[in-house]
């Protein structure tokens, strides 16, 4: 069950910071959790854990690619490795070891991707990545998540800690705002519905969740009731909400800090399509690729912000 | 030290795999042949000798891992798993076809006795160090076995593991390079040279020998020395010669991927029939 904050705002304690507890917690009662990385352990925040449980800490060095296979190999044996880096590494140059040596050979490997999108910001376009939900969607049997903030994270790596199969979870390091209630859980798989509305239905993840709330607020000025889901599972998708969301509203907005194509609004459009055909807006990156910058600035760049959404609303409202 | 007896069992097993390859191999009209002949050696002294296995229970907590990264060779290793009572001799003959449990590239998930799924090369070298990492971190002494082809060994990721498995000391990881000096486009002098690889993994931290692949003995004795040691991983080269076993398929880069017709089965068979009679 989840409870909504009472308004949404900005996290004090970094998401990074509740990553490592959550594991330390995990990795108390159970040997097997093993934390991997590629030199990026002070970045991402789990020296805590090295210095906790050395025995269940592998920092590999810069090498991505032996880092993915090493946690295939040590789910062979029982294991239950989480491996870090950042997002573009871990889904773009690791791509065929997540394939083969963990989701085609059946394996338990939980993949994190951190700086998603914008977030990578100073990091710029190398390091900025609107294409790894797309990517890791694409394997078989992959499960696909974007925890919204430092609450779903925490539930959704106790859960996923449990479940046999590939996970991967893109996730910002630093901070990120706060949606949801302490003590909150949720169904992977199943959207979370934060606003109803009879209007329009915004579809969002990640940065944009916040976003997506902001515009409903001004929608709502306006006279434009518009439902909000946060798909926070990208796969499986949860084609039941997007549906009835098309049935209800009559029209749907999808908003993501990813590229639109093989992003969220792919997902949603196949969804629709195959079920109940409505009109689609898509905000998201469109078809670009990253650059330096501060997040606020690159929201603004990339047409991210409540705003955006709301000009989306506008237009889809139009082709209804 | 083996005995006589011993060698001519392991030489023996060594050509029984050879057959079952070229009879599968023969029956499907195309596959892997160069690089299944050449391990085959190999093959016998780990599963007459060295390992610790169950055939009728092939998750057995306690036995040794064997890991096929030059996951192309699979007719050699199936041929090795059926002799062995993994499954019937007969399965052999499904190779490749729909709904088989022997894959061109071995597959963890379809064939009882394949301990991970290879294929796309360098990518076994990581899961068996990951394999070996964990029995190190839980203290257990399970060897893991792990077999490369030369050039397999031009993927990056196996350095990666190679610094790796160095660093941490995976001292049960034994590895081999099947050493045939035949890439599928040609020498692996001409498309992209080795140099000495025994020494590259000595640098890499590696307890690392070179021996004749196919004199089973000394496979045998090299892997004896490799446990006698508890510090390093070890890397076993192993010289061999491509398509070992058939005159015709011998040293030649078109043994790579090939079929043999009925007269060529034939020939094969009698060649290692001879080779048997002979020990």
């Amino acid at each position: 069950m989840y409870k909504l904050a009472e308004k949404p705002y900005d996290d004090p304690v970094e998401m990074r910071k509740v990553f490592c507890d959550t594991l330390m917690e995990l990795a108390e009662k159970n040997k097997d959790i093993i934390v991997l990385d590629a030199d990026l352990m002070g970045a991402m925040g789990t020296k805590p854990f090295l210095q906790k449980f050395p025995e269940q800490t592998v920092d590999c060095g810069i090498q991505e690619a032996n880092m993915v296979g090493v946690a295939a190999g040590l789910s062979a044996v029982g294991k239950v490795p989480f491996v870090h880096t950042f997002a573009p590494f871990i889904t773009r140059r690791a791509c065929d070891q997540v394939f083969v040596s963990g989701a085609y050979a059946k394996l338990n490997v939980k993949l994190v991707g951190s700086d998603p999108g914008i977030t990578a910001a100073l990091n710029g376009g190398t390091h900025m990545p609107f294409e790894d939900m797309g990517i890791m969607r694409g394997i078989p049997e992959m499960t696909v998540l974007e925890p919204t903030d430092t609450v779903m994270l925490a539930d959704i790596i106790r859960q996923i800690s449990g479940v046999y199969g590939m996970h991967y979870m893109r996730l910002v390091r630093k901070q990120s705002v706060r949606i949801y209630e302490d003590g909150s859980t949720f169904e992977i798989g199943r959207a979370v519905t934060l606003r109803e509305g009879k209007d329009v239905t915004i579809i969002a993840s990640g940065y944009c969740v916040a976003e997506a709330l902001k515009a409903a607020e001004e929608l709502s000025v306006r006279g434009i009731g518009a439902r909000v889901l946060n798909m926070f599972t990208w796969k499986p998708l949860d084609t039941e909400a997007v549906v009835k969301a098309a049935r209800e509203t009559g029209a749907i907005v999808t908003a993501e800090n990813h590229n639109v194509i093989n992003g969220l609004g792919s997902a949603v459009a196949e969804a629709l399509v195959k079920n109940s055909p409505v009109p689609v807006e898509m905000v998201g990156v469109q078809d670009q690729f990253g650059e330096v910058g501060p997040v606020d600035y690159l929201a603004e760049r990339f047409e991210l912000k409540a705003e955006n959404i709301v000009a989306a609303v506008e237009k889809v409202r139009m082709r209804k | 030290m083996l005995n006589v007896e011993k060698i001519r069992e392991m030489n023996i097993f060594s050509r029984r795999i050879q057959m079952e390859v070229v009879k599968m191999i023969a029956g499907l009209g195309i596959g892997h042949l160069g690089g299944s002949l050449s391990v085959t050696d190999l093959l016998s002294v780990l599963y007459c000798n060295q390992m610790k296995y169950d055939p009728k229970n092939p998750q057995w907590e306690d036995r040794d891992w064997f890991i096929l990264s030059k996951g192309h060779a699979g007719p050699a290793l199936y041929s090795t798993l059926a002799l062995k009572g993994f499954m019937p001799v007969e399965e052999l003959a499904t190779l490749n076809r729909p709904h088989t449990k022997l894959p061109s590239h071995v597959d963890r998930t379809k064939t009882p006795g394949v301990d991970m799924t290879c294929g796309s090369l360098g990518q076994g070298a990581s899961a068996a160090a990951g394999i070996a990492l964990g029995f190190q971190m839980d203290g257990k002494d399970n060897y893991v076995y792990v077999a490369f082809g030369d050039g397999e060994i031009n993927e990056g990721q196996v350095w990666e593991m190679a610094l790796f498995a160095g660093h941490r000391k995976l001292s049960h990881l034994i590895g081999f390079v099947d050493y045939n000096k035949l890439q599928l486009d040609g020498p692996t002098d001409e498309i992209c040279k080795l140099g000495d690889v025994a020494k590259k993994f000595e640098e890499f931290g590696w307890y690392a020998q070179s021996v004749d692949g196919h004199d089973v003995a000394a496979i045998d004795e090299a892997i004896e020395r490799a446990k006698a040691q508890s510090e390093k991983p070890s890397m076993i080269v192993l010289n061999t010669v491509k398509g070992n076993g058939w005159s015709r398929s011998a040293n030649q880069v078109g043994s790579h991927s090939r079929g043999l017709n009925e007269e060529e089965l034939k020939e094969a068979l009698a060649e290692m029939q001879a080779a048997i009679d002979s020990y």
